[in-house]
């Protein structure tokens, strides 16, 4: 998956917000954005953080710098080392795909960060806090911890491509908006799932207000089509 | 068998709930998984978990489980002891991990599930 072959993909796909969240880290956001510059596509700078009970929480932000704070304390919670013969090699690289560096963090493993500790540090660094992939057993919030623990202040709810809104809506209630996307970890598998918004950019901080009916910005779910 | 005299035999170190010890246990339980505890454990068993999140106090209500025994001297967070004296939970603490005390409670009292 180099970024230009992510981005045309996208861009056939016709997504005009992408986020981009490598595990417990954002070092190939730069080359994401550098990468959609030709395009008529916003990257969000993001960060998919493995908390201590093993809950994925997705960071979205606008800011590059914010997600590089955040990323910063990540890596001071992150024991390990990467084995690439077990897990891969796990390149840095610029918009043309050329490797830069390795991260040799263990991306793959846990934080020591409670999941509260997890979701204050993304709001805390300006970002939207979503619990990832919230329908699948492993790694998600209720696979975890069987619920969602009360008080949590997240922003969202994602549910994968396993399962439709609709369905996922009866089973987890309308508490929290639900974001479906597509967890694509491939690019055959970047636009299986998505969520429209009626936003005037493609930010965060538009995202922050669909997600509060704010302004008259929505998700354009199948009610509001 | 009573959860007291297992905390005897094993030398358990007791976090909260000290008057809550006299409860039968029915068997045992080990998952890290709390979705899989709420599905598949059973009333009065002793749950054997490292997960220390303050959930796990309302899972072990929920399943009226006998108490919860942390593995490999876990700390649990604050809330977590807090909640489980609110909700008169014992919260059990050992140093060994989850295979070898299952291993000992299984073979050496005959709990099974």
């Amino acid at each position: 998956m180099s970024p230009r072959g992510i981005i045309r993909t996208a861009s056939e796909k016709e997504i005009d917000i992408l986020g981009i969240c490598d595990h417990n880290s954002a070092e190939n956001v730069p080359a994401m954005r550098d990468a959609a510059k030709p395009f008529q596509i916003w990257v969000l700078a993001g960060m998919e953080v493995t908390s201590q009970e093993e809950v994925h929480v997705l960071g979205l932000f606008d800011s590059l710098d914010s997600a590089l704070g955040l990323q910063e304390i990540v890596y001071a919670h992150l024991p390990g080392e990467n084995d690439e013969d077990a897990f891969g090699v796990q390149p840095v690289v610029n918009e043309d795909g050329e490797i830069l560096r390795f991260n040799e963090k263990l991306l793959i493993g846990a934080t020591t960060l409670a999941l509260e500790e997890v979701v204050s540090l993304i709001r805390s660094h300006g970002g939207l806090a979503i619990a990832s992939h919230i329908d699948r057993e492993g790694f998600s919030v209720i696979g975890q911890l069987g619920f969602i623990p009360e008080g949590l202040p997240l922003d969202a709810l994602e549910t994968s491509p396993a399962i439709p809104v609709e369905t996922a809506r009866q089973k987890f209630g309308s508490r929290l908006p639900l974001t479906p996307a597509s967890d694509a970890h491939r690019l055959e598998e970047i636009g299986r799932a998505s969520t429209s918004f009626w936003l005037a950019e493609g930010t965060v901080a538009e995202i922050r207000k669909a997600l509060a009916r704010q302004d008259g910005r929505m998700i354009m779910n199948e009610e509001t089509i | 068998m009573k959860v007291k005299e297992i905390v005897d035999k094993f030398d358990f170190k007791v976090l909260t709930a000290p008057d809550r010890l006299d409860v039968e246990v029915s068997g045992g339980y080990a998952s890290d998984l709390l979705s899989d505890v709420m599905a598949n454990s059973r009333p009065g068993n002793i749950w054997i978990t490292l997960q220390t999140h303050q959930n796990i106090i309302a899972v072990a209500k929920l399943r009226s489980l006998a108490a919860i025994v942390l593995v490999n001297n876990r700390t649990p967070d604050a809330e977590t002891l807090k909640s489980a004296e609110a909700e008169h939970v014992p919260l059990l603490s050992t140093g060994d991990p989850a295979f070898k005390i299952s291993g000992k409670l299984y073979v050496r009292l005959g709990l099974k599930d």
